[in-house]
């Protein structure tokens, strides 16, 4: 397909990107470009430049520090993040990125765009709601940090503004976690999921039934505690071609219960 | 690895290996790598299927990495190196490719390009898949004739191991 004219730059650090959004009015990051390339041929987004992240070393790579948190570089493809000897610090990262869509798409897709995105039915914001990962994001006037939990503003919206960048996801140490969904087909778009994680108290989080990541905090971990704490929530998911508004309330019970006993099952593990 | 580029640029100039051969053309910037292939380097072996990433027809391996032709612009792969299936065989079908051909693996064709792409990576990777570790190394590459079945047995014979009738 025939995209609209755009430009395009390849900088090579994060300061010249953060230079070139600045300069450019309608210019946008592209990371791994498996999102934004296809709403890009649908004419739902058209930027004027594209600054394309590929190039710039300082945001891939995936570090374990010797406390066990982890420094996962934006840019790190889901591929890479699956493959990285650091990363099972963290088991469900891994564990999670391996079934976001096709092996092409995670060999381009990245970990800072799954996020960025902020599509409500994608993999890694509940999950990264769910073990309290902290992002860095860097801009014009410096570097802030913005817990994960506060960082999904709304469909398509994060805490990254125009002119910004995320810049690293920091992930404490931890192994009780779950996640859980009910996709179209084996390892397609999720109709609904739930990441969870018993690290200390527990911590459910959903998607794909509001437009960002929805926290859930029963008060126990056996599946009827859970699936009560997601009925009080009184969820009013959307209906699609996929599955009603009543199916996926119904599904939120079923993942959240799913992803809580298997993070609950590793605990001490 | 490609040059940086500081100023925006509407065009540039694009140069990249292809199954050995090195090619430089003026490319726009919203041109996609498919369309480099196909229109400009008249390499039509790489189909466009569903041209949103669904299908898999597109894939090619660039710098030994499987992606999807029809979601990278063809100004990324700037001093890169590709692989297409018009690479596969040398004078005669690559094993992979007789193996298709031996075992029926393809009824229209249209996604054999990307199948046999997907099993060339996967067979560098991995010499001697499972049948299950051919059905995820395919998944992401659909058949419309859905003459799965075959394929993965075509791509565990072409592995040299033994497959059932």
């Amino acid at each position: 397909m025939l995209l609209r004219e755009v430009g395009y730059a390849r900088p090579r650090t994060t300061d010249e990107a953060l230079g070139l959004l600045a300069e450019y009015e309608g210019a946008r990051p592209l990371a791994g470009g498996q999102t934004l390339i296809n709403v890009m041929k649908a004419r739902a987004a058209a930027p004027d430049v594209l600054v394309d992240l590929n190039g710039i070393a300082e945001l891939k790579g995936v570090e374990l520090g010797s406390d066990g948190t982890l420094e996962i570089g934006p840019m790190t493809t889901t591929s890479e993040l699956i493959a990285a000897q650091e990363a099972r610090a963290r088991p469900i990262l891994g564990e999670v990125c391996s079934q976001i869509a096709d092996l092409q798409v995670r060999n381009r897709g990245t970990v800072g765009g799954n996020i960025c995105a902020s599509d409500p039915t994608n993999h890694l914001p509940p999950v990264m709601v769910a073990i309290g990962a902290r992002m860095t994001i860097a801009g014009p006037s410096g570097e802030r940090t913005v817990p994960a939990d506060e960082f999904f503003l709304g469909v398509y919206m994060t805490a990254v503004g125009p002119g910004e960048l995320l810049t690293k996801v920091t992930v404490p140490p931890g192994r009780s976690d779950g996640f859980s969904s009910v996709a179209v087909g084996k390892d397609g778009t999720c109709i609904a999921n739930a990441a969870a994680s018993a690290n200390g108290g527990l911590r459910v989080v959903l998607g794909c039934v509001a437009a960002v990541p929805e926290v859930i905090r029963p008060d126990g971990t056996d599946a009827e505690a859970v699936r009560s704490a997601v009925r009080a929530a009184e969820l009013t998911p959307p209906g699609d071609v996929h599955g009603s508004s009543e199916y996926r309330r119904a599904l939120a019970e079923v993942v959240a219960a799913r992803a809580t006993a298997q993070a609950t099952e590793r605990v001490g593990g | 690895m490609a040059a940086d580029r500081l100023a925006p640029a509407q065009a540039s100039r694009v140069t990249v290996e292809v199954n050995g051969t090195t090619y430089e053309r003026e490319v726009e910037s919203r041109r996609l790598l498919i369309h480099l292939l196909r229109d400009d380097l008249d390499l039509t072996g790489s189909h466009v299927g569903c041209d949103t990433g669904n299908c898999g027809a597109c894939s090619v391996i660039l710098d030994g990495t499987l992606v999807k032709s029809c979601m990278l612009l063809a100004v990324q792969v700037d001093g890169s190196s590709i692989e297409t299936v018009e690479g596969l065989a040398e004078g005669e079908l690559s094993p992979l490719q007789q193996a298709f051909s031996d075992h029926h693996a393809l009824q229209c064709g249209y996604c054999t390009p990307g199948m046999l792409m997907s099993a060339t990576a996967l067979l560098r990777e991995n010499p001697t898949p499972s049948d299950d570790e051919i059905a995820n190394a395919i998944q992401g590459n659909i058949c419309r004739c859905t003459g799965y079945w075959n394929i993965v047995k075509a791509v565990k014979a072409a592995s040299g191991q033994e497959v059932g009738e």
